[in-house]
C-alpha cells in the first residue's frame, strides 16, 4: 500500500514537473516552447459553464455534505481556465 | 515507513517550484511589435462593412485595442476608449477596436450595450492578432503618425486610461 | 516520537516550499480577481431521520484593483434522530452558524486568498484560517496554487457541562491546473490533513456483547488515537464542447494512518440551452475501506485500546446522482447590475454499509440487517453579477 502511494505521487509529480517544463530536458529548448493556447483563443475556457467555480456557495454546500458523512478528506478542489485575462 | 513517505512526497515537490522557477525566468519575451518600429500593416473588414487598412491611417495617431465579448477587463475598457475617442478625433488620433471573438456576432452583441462610435475591426481566425504577438487580453498598442509603434500595454486595471492619455497628448506635441 | 518527528519536518520543508513559491513571481502581466456578486442560498438535506435546512448568503466586491472582499453566512437547522442517536437516545432540535469573511489580494500573476471561519453550535464551537496563494506560468496557461488551513476545535457534551476538549487541524494543498487545448483543462490536487487532540464525536458509541442487557449489547464511548493523517490525490479535467457544452470530471484517492483507503469517482455533463438556459447532470460513487480500529460489535467494553464504531469509519459505498438547471437573465453591460440566475439542484445520495449494522433492528445480536439509507439535497439559489 505505502509502495502504491510512494509511485502515485511520484507520477503526479513528475506529471507536474513535465508540463511546467515543457516536455524537454535542457533550458534552451524550453526557451522554444511558445504557449500553444493563446489569449486570443481562450473564448472557450472563459465560458462560465468551464469553471470549476461557477457557484461557489453551492460547491461548498455539497463537499461539506460529503465531508460530514465519508471517511475521505482534502484534494477536492479544482481552478485554473478562466480567461486568463491580465 | 510513515516519515521516508511524507518526505519525499515534500522533495519532490520542491523539485517541481524548482522546474517551475526554471520555467518562468526562461520564458521568452514578444517578438513583434517592437517599440520604434514600424508597426505590421493589416487589412480587416468592419462594423460597417468596408475593410480598413492600417497604413490608410498614417498621418493619424493610431491607437489599436484587441477585446473579445469574454474578456472582462476588455469591456470595462471599452467606454474609457470611446470617451478618448470623442475627445481626441479632430486632433488627429484614430482608435481601431479590433474583435477578436470567433464569433463577431457576439462583440455585436455587446456593442448594443455600449455605445462605441470608433471603428470596430473583426479578426475571428486571429490572423492579426497573431501578428501583433498578442501575448494579454486586451493589449493595446498606439502607433504615431510615421506609422511607428510607440506604446505596448497588457492587460488593463482601472485608471490605464490615464497613461494612455498622456501618451496621445505626447503624441499630438510630436 | 517518530511521528513528532516526522510532522517537525514535514512542516519546516512545507514552510520552504512557501517561500521558494513567493520568490517565484512573473513578469509584467497579471490574473483576475474573481466577479463582483451576491448569492442566497436556501439548502435541505433530508435523510437517514435527518432534516437539515438552512440559509447561506455569499457577497463579494472588489475595493480598488487589487483586492476583493468577500463574506459568507450560513445556517444549518438540524432536526431529527439518525440512526445513531435511534439507536441510543432520543431525538433533538440544533443550530450551526457559521461565518466566512476573507480576502483576496491580485498582484501581477499572483493571487493571494485569506479567509477566516466560525463555526458555533451549543456543544461545538471552531474556528479556521486559510490560505491561499496561485500563480499563473508559462503564458496562463498553466496555474499552480498552495494552500494552507489551520483550525482549532472546541468540543463540548451536552448534558455535561464538565465535559471540554480540543482538536487542532492542519492542512496543507498543493494543485496544478493545465490549459491543454482550447478547450480542455486538466488538474490534479494533493491534500495533506493532519489532525491532533480529541478527534471522536462525543456522542457516537461503541456496542459491545453484553449478556447482562436486555438487547444483549450495551453502549459505551468511542476512545480514538488522538492524532490523525491523511493524502489525498484527485485529477479532474474539463472539456468543452463545441454546441456550447461541457463534460467533466473528476476522481480522488485517499488514505490515511487510521487504515481508511477510499476512492471515489465523478462525472458530468453540462448542456445550454440558448443563452438563458444552463442544465447539469452529474453522477458520483465512492467507496471506502473501513478504519483498523472500526468494529460493529465489540466482545467486551475494553477489548482494545481505541475503538469506533462511527459508520463514517466503516467499510462502505455511497452512490448519488443529481441535477441542475439555472435560468440567467443578462443585463446591459453598461448597468449597475450585469447579471442574475435562478438556480435549483437535486441531489439522491445513497449510502450502503458493508460492516455497519441497524441496531435497532429486531434481530440476534450482530446478525441485524446491514444498514443503509438515502438522502435529498437540495439547493435553491438566486445570483446576482454587479
Amino acid at each position: 500500500m505505502k509502495m502504491k502511494m510512494r509511485s502515485l505521487a511520484t507520477a503526479l509529480l513528475i506529471l507536474g514537473s513535465l508540463l511546467s517544463s515543457g516536455c524537454v530536458s535542457t533550458i534552451a529548448s524550453i526557451q522554444d516552447i511558445e504557449p500553444w493556447v493563446k489569449p486570443y483563443e481562450r473564448s472557450n475556457l472563459a465560458d462560465p459553464i468551464m469553471s470549476a467555480n461557477r457557484n461557489p456557495i453551492a460547491l461548498a454546500y455539497v463537499k461539506h455534505v460529503f465531508e460530514a458523512r465519508e471517511g475521505a478528506r482534502g484534494a477536492d478542489g479544482g481552478a485554473g481556465g478562466g480567461c486568463g485575462c491580465n | 515507513m510513515k516519515f521516508k513517505l511524507i518526505n519525499s512526497f515534500t522533495s519532490l515537490a520542491l523539485a517541481v517550484f524548482v522546474l517551475l522557477a526554471l520555467t518562468v525566468s526562461t520564458a521568452s519575451e514578444a517578438s513583434a511589435p517592437v517599440k520604434n518600429q514600424p508597426a505590421s500593416d493589416f487589412t480587416l473588414k468592419s462594423r460597417d462593412g468596408d475593410n480598413r487598412r492600417l497604413s490608410e491611417e498614417r498621418g493619424n495617431i493610431v491607437i489599436v485595442n484587441f477585446w473579445a465579448s469574454w474578456c472582462g477587463p476588455c469591456r470595462e475598457e471599452l467606454p474609457a476608449f470611446e470617451e478618448m475617442y470623442q475627445e481626441y478625433a479632430d486632433l488627429g488620433v484614430t482608435i481601431l477596436g479590433v474583435n477578436v471573438d470567433d464569433d463577431s456576432s457576439k462583440a455585436d452583441v455587446l456593442l448594443n450595450d455600449i455605445d462605441i462610435t470608433f471603428p470596430v475591426l473583426y479578426d475571428p481566425n486571429g490572423e492579426v492578432s497573431e501578428l501583433y504577438d498578442v501575448s494579454a487580453m486586451p493589449t493595446t498598442v498606439m502607433i504615431d503618425r510615421d506609422g511607428n509603434t510607440r506604446l505596448i500595454h497588457k492587460g488593463y486595471k482601472s485608471g490605464d486610461e490615464k497613461s494612455y492619455e498622456k501618451a496621445i497628448k505626447l503624441l499630438l506635441r510630436e | 516520537m517518530a511521528e513528532q518527528g516526522a510532522v517537525v519536518v514535514v512542516t519546516k520543508s512545507r514552510w520552504l516550499l512557501f517561500v521558494v513559491i513567493a520568490c517565484v513571481s512573473a513578469a509584467s502581466n497579471g490574473a483576475v480577481l474573481p466577479q463582483d456578486r451576491s448569492d442566497a442560498m436556501y439548502h435541505s438535506y433530508s435523510g437517514d431521520g435527518v432534516t437539515i435546512d438552512g440559509p447561506s448568503v455569499l457577497l463579494r466586491k472588489k475595493v480598488g484593483n487589487n483586492v476583493s472582499v468577500s463574506a459568507n453566512y450560513y445556517v444549518d437547522t438540524i432536526s431529527g434522530a439518525s440512526i445513531d442517536v435511534r439507536a441510543q437516545a432520543s431525538e433533538y432540535q440544533e443550530e450551526r452558524t457559521e461565518t466566512t469573511v476573507g480576502g483576496d489580494f491580485l498582484h501581477n500573476k499572483t493571487l493571494i486568498n485569506v479567509s477566516y471561519t466560525n463555526s458555533s453550535e451549543n456543544d461545538f464551537e471552531a474556528n479556521s484560517y486559510h490560505l491561499g496563494i496561485s500563480q499563473d506560468f508559462f503564458g496562463d496557461l498553466t496555474t499552480l496554487s498552495l494552500s494552507y488551513s489551520r483550525g482549532d476545535d472546541e468540543i463540548r457534551r451536552r448534558g455535561d457541562d464538565s465535559f471540554l476538549e480540543e482538536a487542532n487541524r492542519q492542512k496543507f494543498g498543493l494543485g496544478l491546473t493545465q490549459v491543454v487545448t482550447k478547450s480542455l483543462i486538466v488538474g490534479v490536487n494533493a491534500e495533506n490533513v493532519s489532525d491532533e487532540g480529541y478527534l471522536n464525536n462525543p456522542y457516537r458509541a461503541i456496542r459491545y456483547l453484553d449478556e447482562d442487557s436486555a438487547r444483549g449489547f450495551s453502549f459505551t464511548t468511542e476512545v480514538y488515537p488522538t492524532t490523525r493523517v491523511s493524502n489525498a490525490f484527485s485529477i479532474n479535467a474539463n472539456y468543452y464542447l463545441p454546441y456550447r457544452a461541457s463534460i467533466y470530471g473528476n476522481a480522488r484517492y485517499y488514505t490515511d494512518t487510521w487504515g481508511i483507503r477510499a476512492t471515489n469517482a465523478k462525472v458530468g455533463y453540462i448542456h445550454t440551452i440558448g443563452d438563458e438556459w444552463i442544465l447539469d447532470a452529474h453522477v458520483r460513487f465512492y467507496q471506502q475501506d473501513q478504519a483498523d480500529f472500526y468494529r460493529d460489535l465489540f466482545t467486551r467494553a475494553d477489548e482494545f485500546n481505541i475503538m469506533a464504531r462511527d459508520k463514517e469509519l466503516s467499510t462502505y459505498s455511497g452512490v448519488s446522482a443529481g441535477v441542475g438547471v439555472t435560468y440567467e437573465w443578462a443585463f446591459s453591460a453598461a448597468s449597475y447590475l450585469k447579471k442574475s440566475t435562478l438556480n435549483f439542484e437535486y441531489d439522491y445520495m445513497n449510502f450502503d454499509y458493508d460492516n455497519f449494522r441497524d441496531a435497532t433492528d429486531d434481530a440476534p445480536v450482530g446478525e441485524e440487517a446491514l444498514f443503509g439509507f438515502s438522502a435529498n439535497v437540495i439547493r435553491a439559489y438566486v445570483s446576482v453579477w454587479y
